[in-house]
């Protein structure tokens, strides 16, 4: 049984103009100490994917269909207590931006503290509190503990947020680790150190981890809130199948030069409308016109990668 | 910086203003058409008289001079005659004031009490059927003007159901306490005279709350809107997700946050209520400062109104520095900066 399963996940936004419908059959899973990341573009649906698995959707979603299981556990039909429980002991999340994420107005002590607290059962003294919390700032690789936990978090930098972020996640994290793209407002040295220590931290403990990219052992490639190629991380990137996956690893720019690339001409169709059929078909260069009408399954392609491609259905012949 | 430097900084900044304030409300009140002299000793007094008067209080001289006059008198305690009232302002201020300061400190209790509860409560469950009850409530305490509120508190609660008394600030019977700050609760507390303590408090539940409705909605729906904000902020998702209990999140991580928009307005509402809370006195007939600066804009008392506005200003700026210490107190980040200016 994976530790973490998504089911054809279907979730929608009710907005001023109408529905939104961001998640369109989203499924993933996730093994007991397996690293797992999705990537995809901007608004592709990634944060919502990860905000359904912890249970933090906004007011105004909903969800549509589809289930999230965890440890053969509906999450999405659990009782607020169980929960709550699984919050304090087994599940843990990394928001993207590290200022937004801490209480502005306490110290980080504060903070961490009632986090420790309500992590355990037992009724903790203030020394085992202090003991606890400077054990996990270390883990995050903070220097001078006692100076952190007294320091509000407009006195440390965007890194040292982050670091205090992850701290504050491991306390909890027994088991599964999400990490919503945490380097992402950082700059890039600092995006690494962070990532570099995620890896380590969640090696060292054994715990499975989702975060957004990098350093994972299996990958999921997301596209207006569908997966449309999942696979272990480097045959994807070395030969991707979808032609998504493709036209979005061409846009990379290398380091070795060859100026800058193109890009995927179009844009991410509006979730208010989206396409019947296949969501990329807009901007794909080998749409067919089964495309416009079906929703392509996952075909698998080689030994282990899967692609939402009808380009893979061996009925279907191309224009 | 450290806290009294901040302090000692602030009351030379507020000392500036005050002195600017003076200057602006003494020429005002003296290039108004209109005797003082003549209003004062009425319509039938002979020209003599009025002229006598008017050499009395320096009248004819330029308005500069009076102004130097006045300076003088302020720190010698010579505050200048009252006409309406016949006595050095000075002493009508400290016979005035303690009545009016009492009836709004009681209504920025009420204020606070229901208000940040109210708020709370309001925002976060935003569109349920408390939201909408404090809504429809809001509504209500802003469109009312206080003296409506007043007088149907009056009607029904003093005259109809005699629950409340209807006026005054101490019942005929009950002798008022031992004058030492001239507030009778406190003076009552400090006297050890619980008769007149529950007497006057019971006084000021109908007048207090009249005076602190509209405040009350403003405070709800500021605080409202400021836990609805912060309830969006991603450092509730990440509380959420840490699995601390519903309480802990609103009672310390929700509400201090929200409390720093609401304090600012609350404390600008309060000390704003020093000069207009005169309705309120008029009605419940409370011998308050505020009706006493009334009567001396309509009878043009040069001397008692530069004193009620003086005095409307110092509470202002007293009310200010309050607000900025409490502010400084729950956002860390003013508090910090303020250190590290200096």
């Amino acid at each position: 049984m994976p530790l973490l399963e998504v089911r054809d996940l279907r979730v929608e936004y009710r907005v001023y103009e109408g529905t939104l419908k961001v998640l369109n059959g989203v499924s993933l899973s996730l093994e007991r100490g397996e690293k797992v990341g999705i990537i995809g573009e901007s608004a592709c649906g990634k944060t919502t994917t990860v905000k359904t698995i912890m249970g933090l959707l906004a007011k105004n979603s909903k969800v549509a269909g589809g289930d999230v299981t965890y440890k053969g556990e509906d999450v999405l039909k659990m009782s607020k207590k169980r929960l709550t429980e699984l919050r304090r002991k087994n599940i843990s999340m990394v928001f993207q931006d590290p200022s937004a994420a801490l209480n502005p107005v306490f110290t980080v002590r504060q903070q961490l503290y009632d986090i420790i607290k309500f992590s355990t059962d037992e009724r903790l003294t203030r020394e085992e509190l202090h003991e606890k919390a400077v054990e996990v700032l270390r883990q995050g690789a903070l220097p001078e503990p006692d100076r952190i936990l007294d320091s509000y978090p407009f006195q440390l930098s965007g890194g040292m947020k982050q670091r205090v972020n992850i701290s504050m996640a491991l306390v909890s994290a027994s088991e599964l680790l999400i990490a919503d793209e945490p380097g992402t407002s950082l700059d890039v040295t600092i995006e690494d150190q962070i990532m570099r220590l995620l890896k380590k931290i969640v090696e060292e403990k054994g715990i499975s981890i989702i975060p957004v990219k990098k350093f994972v052992d299996r990958i999921y490639v997301m596209y207006a809130g569908t997966i449309v190629e999942e696979g272990p991380t480097r045959e994807v990137f070395n030969s991707p199948q979808h032609p998504y996956t493709q036209l979005l690893i061409k846009a990379v720019p290398k380091l070795t030069g060859g100026g800058i690339p193109e890009g995927i001409l179009g844009q991410v169709p509006s979730y208010l409308k989206p396409p019947a059929g296949c969501r990329f078909v807009t901007r794909c260069p080998y749409a067919m016109e089964v495309c416009d009408t079906d929703a392509p399954p996952l075909y698998g392609v080689g030994a282990k990668q899967r692609a939402a491609c009808f380009l893979y259905d061996e009925r279907q012949l191309p224009r | 910086m450290k806290s009294w430097t901040f302090a000692v900084k602030r009351l030379a900044y507020s000392g500036v203003s005050l002195l600017g304030l003076s200057i602006l409300i003494f020429v005002i009140a003296r290039v108004l058409p209109g005797d003082p002299a003549r209003l004062a000793l009425g319509p039938r007094a002979p020209q003599s008289v009025v002229e006598a008067l008017r050499l009395q209080l320096h009248l004819n001289d330029p308005v500069y001079t009076q102004y130097f006059y006045w300076l003088r008198g302020i720190f010698t305690g010579d505050w200048g005659i009252a006409l309406f009232t016949q006595r050095n302002v000075l002493i009508d201020v400290s016979d005035f004031l303690p009545a009016t300061i009492e009836l709004i400190l009681f209504a920025a209790i009420i204020d606070l009490v229901i208000a940040v509860p109210l708020g709370l409560a309001a925002g976060r469950r935003a569109n349920s059927i408390v939201d909408n009850g404090v809504r429809v409530l809001s509504y209500v305490g802003i469109a009312v003007p206080s003296f409506v509120v007043a007088i149907l508190l009056q009607l029904f609660l003093g005259y109809g159901t005699h629950l409340f008394p209807l006026i005054g600030r101490i019942s005929q019977n009950v002798v008022p306490p031992t004058q030492i700050t001239g507030l009778y609760t406190l003076d009552a507390l400090l006297t050890g005279n619980p008769g007149a303590f529950a007497d006057s408090v019971w006084h000021l539940i109908l007048p207090a709350f009249a005076l602190a409705l509209g405040p009350i909605a403003q405070e709800a729906r500021i605080m409202r809107s400021s836990v609805v904000e912060n309830l969006d902020k991603d450092f509730t998702l990440s509380e959420v997700s840490h699995g601390l209990p519903e309480r802990t999140i609103t009672f310390k991580y929700l509400m201090k946050p929200s409390l720093i928009p609401t304090i600012t307005i609350y404390a600008l509402d309060i000390s704003a209520q020093i000069a207009n809370a005169f309705l309120i006195e008029t009605i419940f007939i409370w011998p308050g400062f505020s009706k006493y600066g009334l009567n001396a804009m309509l009878s043009k008392d040069l001397n008692a109104i530069v004193a009620v506005v003086m005095v409307a200003g110092v509470m202002f700026v007293i009310a200010n520095i309050l607000v900025d210490l409490v502010v400084g107190y729950l956002d860390p980040r003013i508090r910090l900066q303020r250190r590290t200016e200096e």
